[in-house]
């Protein structure tokens, strides 16, 4: 009798266990697909890109079966673009502002993060509180002040004004992170360094930035992000062709009066995103990890 | 804050002799000094081109039109007359509070989804979902114009095959407004998910076994163990999305240019409009002015939450 007392004991025990094992998977394949269902309707503008872009103006135009579908591809959108002297100006543009912004930034928030959170100066914790109120400070709170204060320069329509202005969007976000990172540095490292006789710029270039390099790497990617799709400045304060960069310009030259040339306009919006994409595509962690740090610690 | 002045400079093992105390004093003026050196990139840079135009900007702003006279709040009382200017602030708090309410809770059940599967498994689909966010926004807006456009919208396409009529798009008020808050929740529910996502990650497991000992549900679980530790960063990632949000520009602009008769303006279309488009730079100015005090409110908390999660991880 307490025989199969037991038996039966045992026997509940695993069914359980079963029935716990099986609502587990039901919840794992529940996950996997809404999650389906989420990736689905976050890719379709991606993908609806891509199928017009592959599209031919006449196809476009034919409204014949499925918008969804692409009959006839070419690449000739591609080929247009490629060849076409003001697109190449527009990503050259870009390409050039965008190093520049993110040199110029990663030196001035590197120098800024090591100094505030090593060396103490008056007012040193003031600053680091507003560096980080400057990140909260949107471009189209100030692009119309910025708007004459470029104009007095006399950088109005030159993509120059673009190299002093994305530094400002992108530097105090830099610092924050670099702050943090540099700050989980142990301090018994640069001591000991100190007193081997090393100087300041020593310390930085030879024990933090090589410690810090996710750090820099994420920062670098934001400097990127920044940069490659800022809209609002360029919008506001370029307006010739061969001082446009990619964001401004395939709105402005490819949107001619009615005239859509949707093709042009997606396979362009495809070469434009390329490279975030691709650096996305390899860096997402580090990126990723500076971005959650940043707003979780200091 | 992150503890800016690590060493604090008076600590440094107090000499014992007068002339080591000078050399001690010599050594941490210098190294204030190179300190100093060092942030006077950033300062220069965030005086020149922030503080000097913020101040400039409330200098235009009580400018007339040909900015030839003064005209104290003059600007701001016109402002606030205007019809238009009335939707705007009614537009902009709505697309921001929309948004940021849906990206928040949409982005709460992606992170918790993520959170389910398992680890190796994450990667591939944090990567698919983050597309929307890594694409410039000026570029993916273009994208969803192109599929809301009148004649040849991919969405009616569907509608039709399911027997329903067309919809205008862009070309009615409130859907357009519908339009432009979907396309922002679209391109920033993955930040708030990798947000919770890293949130989820640090809440430690132990609690929920504890919770499970005394009996909590699923629910239970929820509301009593994963949102109380969430709580800074949902308050932090909320109110920074609220500032991004409520000055959005990309959008609106590209989307309806503020049209149909300005239901879709908010303050950054606006300002772009009647400061660089009309040439009443005063004027613009003064829109875009009117952001300064909901974002100042937002910054203040975000600022507060930040030094608090701070101290929480110190301790």
């Amino acid at each position: 009798m307490s025989a199969s007392a037991t038996a039966r004991r045992v026997a509940v025990a695993a069914e359980r266990k079963h029935s716990l094992h099986r609502q587990r998977l039901w919840a794992l394949w529940g996950s996997y697909i809404a999650l389906g269902v989420f990736v689905f309707m976050f890719l379709v503008p991606p993908f609806y890109t891509l199928i017009t872009s592959l599209k031919s103006s006449a196809e476009i135009s034919a409204q014949t079966g499925s918008p969804w579908l692409v009959h006839h591809p070419t690449l000739d959108n591609f080929w247009y673009l490629i060849t076409y002297p003001n697109f190449q100006t527009y990503y050259l543009n870009s390409v050039l502002v965008t190093i520049l912004v993110v040199a110029v930034s990663m030196v001035i928030s590197v120098l800024a993060a090591f100094s505030l959170s090593r060396m103490g100066f008056w007012g040193s914790q003031t600053l680091s509180t507003g560096v980080f109120l400057t990140y909260l400070i949107p471009p189209s709170l100030l692009f119309i002040p910025l708007f004459q204060i470029i104009g007095a320069i006399g950088l109005i329509n030159n993509f120059w004004c673009l190299v002093l202005l994305y530094p400002t969007l992108a530097v105090p976000f830099c610092t924050w992170i670099m702050i943090g990172y540099f700050s989980s540095i142990p301090k018994e490292l640069d001591e000991a360094a100190l007193i081997d006789g090393a100087g300041y710029l020593q310390i930085l270039w030879r024990i933090f930035i090589p410690v810090a390099m996710p750090g820099i790497i994420a920062a670098t990617i934001f400097a990127f992000t920044v940069s490659w799709g800022a809209f609002l400045y360029p919008l506001a304060y370029l307006y010739t062709s061969n001082q446009m960069v990619l964001t401004v310009g395939i709105i402005s030259d490819l949107i001619r009066g009615d005239v859509f040339q949707w093709g042009k306009i997606m396979a362009a919006c495809l070469l434009a995103s390329l490279p975030p994409i691709v650096i996305y595509a390899f860096l997402m962690d580090y990126y990723v990890a500076g971005l959650t740090a940043g707003a979780t610690k200091g | 804050m992150a503890d800016g002045t690590s060493i604090p400079i008076g600590a440094i093992a107090p000499g014992k002799t007068a002339g080591r105390r000078g050399t001690m004093r010599k050594f941490a003026q210098r190294r204030s000094t190179i300190g100093f050196l060092l942030c006077l990139p950033l300062i220069l840079l965030i005086a020149g081109f922030v503080i000097y135009p913020a101040f400039y900007a409330i200098y235009l702003s009580m400018l007339n039109k040909k900015m030839t006279a003064f005209v104290g709040l003059g600007n701001f009382a016109f402002l606030l007359q205007r019809h238009t200017f009335q939707l705007v602030i009614f537009q902009s708090c709505l697309f921001a509070i929309t948004a940021v309410v849906l990206k928040a809770f949409i982005g709460f059940i992606l992170a918790h989804l993520m959170h389910n599967i398992p680890g190796k498994n994450q990667r591939i689909w944090r990567g698919l979902l983050l597309v929307p966010w890594v694409i410039p926004l000026a570029l993916s807006t273009l994208t969803w114009w192109w599929m809301f456009d009148p004649s040849y919208s991919a969405f009616n396409w569907v509608l039709n095959q399911f027997g329903l009529a067309n919809v205008p798009w862009l070309g009615v008020g409130w859907i357009a407004r519908f339009c432009t808050i979907t396309v922002n929740v679209w391109f920033g529910t993955p930040f708030f998910m990798i947000m919770y996502l890293a949130a989820l990650k640090s809440v430690p497991e132990q609690l929920y076994e504890a919770a499970s000992i005394d009996g909590a549900g699923t629910m239970q679980k929820l509301f009593f163990v994963t949102l109380p530790m969430m709580r800074n960063i949902i308050a932090i990632t909320v109110l920074f999305s609220l500032i991004v949000t409520f000055a959005d520009f990309d959008i609106v602009r590209i989307l309806t240019a503020g049209g149909p008769q300005d239901m879709t303006h908010v303050f950054a279309t606006y300002a772009f409009q009647v400061g660089i488009q009309s040439g009443d730079i005063p004027l613009g100015a003064s829109v875009s002015l009117f952001m300064f005090p909901i974002l100042a409110f937002a910054a203040f908390f975000v600022l507060r939450g930040v030094t608090q999660r701070t101290k929480e991880i110190a301790t």
